[in-house]
């Protein structure tokens, strides 16, 4: 399909400031938080403090005696109720065909804990104070077990087990790619590189922390959730279908404004339905609001992997063949797409933006006594990025090549592109984004700034990375084969109003990511409508006919290409329309930037007479087409989008301290085409500093032995903070993807993709000349200055 | 239950409050002045940012008791009869802002930034902003706001 040119290019690739920002600057915003409803109770759960426990028994009666309290709940209430568990979205089978090992995930946890922050019960009380002090009175015998916080752990002889049912810790082992044309690769190879890299376990930190508001209206048996979440029709569906068991018809779930998401408000959590179940059981509405603290011990974390990778090149640089073992945390249960995660998000991304003709990955994942481990910004392919980064990297290194040169000599260059590993892709240019971050970034004059750097003590050092990515998770019924639980479409609703103004109801949510101006851009660009008559809504399941949320990157690839969809069903109604009022043949009517003109007359009808001709039909096609002017469609895209793209970036290392400073970082993306400027670079800025802060300071550290998580508060752990980081600059180079009708890839996961590698190469480049050679991230001043230690003892 | 007196927003309230009742939470849940926000329990992510006595102050580490006879602005509070503050409309202008959750805390910070440091250029505005996290726009649009508010100040006051 080729692209449509935008009906009217005045919008489309408009820098236009955002229309949502005014209540947001003026403290209008409205979060779950804010909302308050009449007779409101509060909920404050009562945690694990053990990384695995058995309950031996729970004791409420001092608490539900305590001032205020209305009710006090335990996974035995839980069982009584007959209600389910929280559902996997996301089914990975093993090598064997056997499927993964899935086990229960309670709503309230009835016997034994599994991971520090463990629901365990809850207090709803009268106010907030009130329930928290009453929690402190529920009194919890445990029988601490002892515990697995690592993957290591979990792997290791004799560990033991977080379920019994999975053996090991193993909940499904997997591969996918060519084994014995990998093993063929590898023994005629030149050289085969070998490197191992961690990811580091991040915790996304949304700055707006988690809540739910839960009303069961007993007078019409409806129930209303208010949640902080990236996809309110996907929580109605699993929350009514799965855990609660109402109908879901009678469930209207709402996200009204929320502050950020980075995948971690996708899935659906224990909260949202404990609210739910809970209102019902005291007659009011009840809200929980996370403390960060919870937050920290209760969100689905992200990454956690251990990756060995083996390249095999011959002497010339090219890329034979790669094969990489792949270790993946889960957690303790499954979140909701958790199992996709390091396989068909990370190992179908293992050719990177190369020609490596052989590719096989095997994928162990792994419980532990750890909380749940999920998509969080980027979902896989930053994992992919990285370990490819670094062993490119390696690679031009143990040949004595460039860095770059071994890139070039391995860039996919003909399109479409079926990788080893599953995937094709459409369109891209990965040259030239490689150019342009050269240019940006003034690759020319590095040297002149390394001996600037220099002459102040400093250790500069450049790194670059070639990424590729993929967005759009699709199509429905591939997705399906392998594993989905749920289709992955989008939907929308284009309504134009009796007097010609649109409103546009999108299953897209946006959390920060500023649909109601890129839609409306899009609308009223493709309708030839004014900007300000477009308005988009988003995120209440009574409003909006079906959504599939925002995640992966998707908002404007798959939920902008099904508005376009209901767009041109509105342009293919209005010249029926047009033709019947104009007395002609609906095959002479050309439609063009608002007007139905009659072809070669001056004759017309505009979008907003046509629209009143569909509302007041005195004058209309009755026989052949229904009265009104809305059309809704679904839309399910062909194929992924692959955005690209090179970042480069430069550090200065204190070989004293060990500190590290980003000095320069250039991001030259391919997101394909971008509806609004200003929005797409702020979406980059924000991923590279979720990139820097996985590179430099961010991690998520379990104690060993108790299974306690050590980074459970911003007082340590690293976020990045405005002193922390540089401006950046960010260039764009559009392919356009050639299978959606807006031609966009998607901009929101790049920037955390494509940064980690370039930081971590621009550190041991920097370091080379001292001898170090491998490094993990987060790369603290403290592991930096042991580094530099050990490679000068060892000189 | 304790009466406290304040000017909020230019206005005079009295509250009875429990002593250990957080000016945070005097202003969101007795005053309804829900544009201040709550991110997180250790006085680190600065959404809770107001200015009592026209000094940034983080609203979740001051006991509404102690800001008794004092005069608090709260981000509903910065505009002017409609008119947005240059620091509103900087955000604004600069995408400085995504989800909007640490923009009213960012923007109180900023405006006793640019009000009793003019001068202070990129770096000093990346250190004055290390009590208020983002986790959306990276930084770099929010910093490019504020210097471009301080900027227009100086101009106007020029």
């Amino acid at each position: 399909m080729k692209p449509n040119a935008s009906q009217d290019s005045r919008m489309v690739g408009d820098a236009l400031p955002r229309r949502e920002d005014r209540r947001f600057v003026t403290g209008a915003g409205r979060y779950v938080d804010d909302l308050v409803l009449p007779d409101q109770a509060y909920a404050v759960l009562v945690r694990s403090p053990h990384a695995h426990a058995t309950i031996r028994a729970i004791s409420t009666e001092t608490a539900k005696a305590s001032p205020g309290v209305l009710g006090v709940f335990t996974g035995q209430d839980v069982a009584a109720d007959k209600v389910g568990g929280i559902p996997c979205g996301w089914l990975v089978k093993s090598k064997d065909g056997t499927n993964m090992v899935e086990p229960p995930h309670p709503m309230l946890v009835l016997d034994r804990v599994r991971c520090v922050g463990d629901q365990v019960a809850v207090v709803v009380a009268e106010s907030k104070a009130a329930a928290r002090e009453a929690a402190m009175l529920v009194e919890v015998d445990y029988d601490i077990l002892p515990a697995v916080a690592s993957i290591q752990a979990a792997l290791s002889d004799g560990a033991q087990t977080v379920w019994d049912q999975a053996k090991n810790n193993v909940c499904f082992d997997w591969d996918l790619g060519d084994k014995t044309a990998v093993k063929a690769a590898m023994n005629r190879a030149h050289k085969v590189v070998e490197l191992t890299v961690r990811q580091n376990r991040l915790i996304p930190n949304a700055i707006e922390p988690r809540a739910a508001l839960g009303h069961y209206d007993a007078a019409n048996d409806h129930y209303t959730l208010y949640t902080t979440s990236q996809n309110p029709h996907l929580i109605r569906l699993l929350m009514a279908a799965f855990v609660l068991g109402i109908p879901e018809h009678r469930l209207r779930v709402v996200a009204p404004d929320v502050g950020g998401g980075f995948g971690s408000k996708i899935y659906h959590y224990a909260e949202e339905a404990i609210v739910t179940w809970a209102s019902k059981k005291v007659g009011r509405p009840v809200k929980w609001t996370a403390e960060r603290s919870e937050s920290f011990m209760s969100d689905a974390h992200g990454r956690d992997t251990v990756m060995k990778a083996h390249l095999a090149v011959d002497k010339d640089g090219t890329f034979l063949g790669l094969c990489v073992h792949n270790l993946a945390n889960m957690g303790a249960y499954l979140s909701t797409f958790g199992p996709s995660i390091p396989t068909y998000l990370s190992a179908t991304l293992m050719a990177g933006c190369y020609t490596t003709p052989a590719i096989y990955v095997e994928v162990k994942a792994v419980f532990t006594n750890t909380v749940p481990v999920d998509a969080y910004r980027g979902a896989g392919r930053p994992e992919a990025a990285y370990l490819l980064e670094r062993l490119v990297d390696k690679a031009a290194k143990e040949l004595g090549m460039d860095r770059l040169e071994i890139r070039r000599r391995n860039f996919i260059r003909e399109f479409p592109y079926k990788t080893p590993v599953a995937l094709e892709y459409d369109t891209g240019n990965y040259d030239a984004t490689l150019d342009l971050a050269l240019s940006v970034g003034d690759y020319n004059g590095y040297a002149a700034r390394r001996e600037a750097s220099k002459s102040r003590g400093k250790l500069r050092g450049i790194g670059f990375s070639t990424y590729v990515e993929a967005c759009g998770i699709a199509p429905s019924a591939l997705v399906g084969q392998l594993g989905a639980r749920a289709g992955l479409y989008e939907a929308a609703t284009v309504r134009v109003h009796p007097t010609g103004s649109v409103s546009v109801f999108t299953g897209s949510h946006s959390h920060g990511q500023g649909h109601e101006t890129t839609f409306a851009q899009l609308v009223a660009g493709h309708l030839g409508v004014p900007f300000d008559n477009v308005d988009v809504v988003h995120g209440d399941t009574d409003r909006i006919p079906f959504g599939m949320g925002t995640y992966g990157s998707r908002s404007l690839s798959v939920g902008g290409s099904a508005l376009v969809k209901a767009a041109d069903k509105i342009i293919a109604k209005g010249k029926t329309i047009a033709a019947h009022l104009l007395q002609v043949a609906e095959t002479d009517v050309e439609w063009h930037c608002g007007e139905f003109r009659v072809r070669g007359t001056a004759q017309k009808k505009t979008l907003g007479e046509v629209a009143f001709a569909a509302y007041v039909p005195h004058n209309y096609p009755i026989d052949k087409i229904e009265p009104g002017l809305e059309e809704t469609a679904f839309y399910d895209p062909k194929n992924f989008t692959f955005p690209a793209g090179c970042h480069l970036c430069e550090v200065e290392v204190d070989p004293e301290t060990g500190v590290v400073e980003v000095v320069n970082l250039v991001a030259a993306d391919d997101v394909g085409v971008i509806v609004n400027p200003l929005v797409v670079d702020g979406q980059l800025h924000g991923g590279l500093v979720q990139g820097i802060g996985q590179a430099l300071y961010e991690e998520a550290v379990y104690d060993e032995d108790s299974g306690q998580l050590l980074t459970g508060s911003y007082l340590n752990y690293g976020m990045p903070r405005a002193s922390d980081v540089p401006s950046f600059k960010v260039g764009t180079h559009a392919t356009v993807c050639a299978h959606n009708p807006i031609g966009s890839k998607g901009v929101g996961e790049v920037g955390a993709i494509g940064c980690p590698p370039a930081v971590m190469n621009a550190i041991l480049d920097a370091l080379a000349p001292l001898g170090v050679t491998d490094l993990s991230m987060p790369a603290t001043p403290e592991k930096v200055w042991r580094a530099i230690t050990a490679a000068k003892t060892a000189q | 239950m304790k009466r406290v007196t304040m000017q909020v927003n230019q206005k005079q309230v009295a509250v009875d409050v429990e002593p250990r009742t957080l000016l945070v939470e005097l202003l969101r849940e007795k005053l309804q002045l829900t544009g201040t926000h709550v991110g997180c329990d250790t006085s680190h992510c600065g959404a809770c940012v107001v200015h009592v006595n026209g000094k940034s102050v983080k609203s979740c580490t001051m006991l509404a008791v102690e800001a008794e006879g004092t005069s608090v602005t709260t981000i509903e509070g910065l505009a002017h009869k409609g008119t947005l503050h240059p620091m509103q409309e900087s955000f604004h202008r600069h995408h400085a802002l995504q989800c909007g959750f640490c923009t009213p805390g960012m923007i109180m910070s900023a405006v006793e930034l640019v009000e009793t440091r003019p001068l202070a250029d990129e770096h000093e505005t990346r250190e004055w902003l290390e009590g208020n996290f983002c986790r959306c726009t990276g930084y770099h649009n929010i910093v490019k706001a504020i210097l471009s508010c301080r900027d227009t100040m100086r101009e106007k006051s020029a």
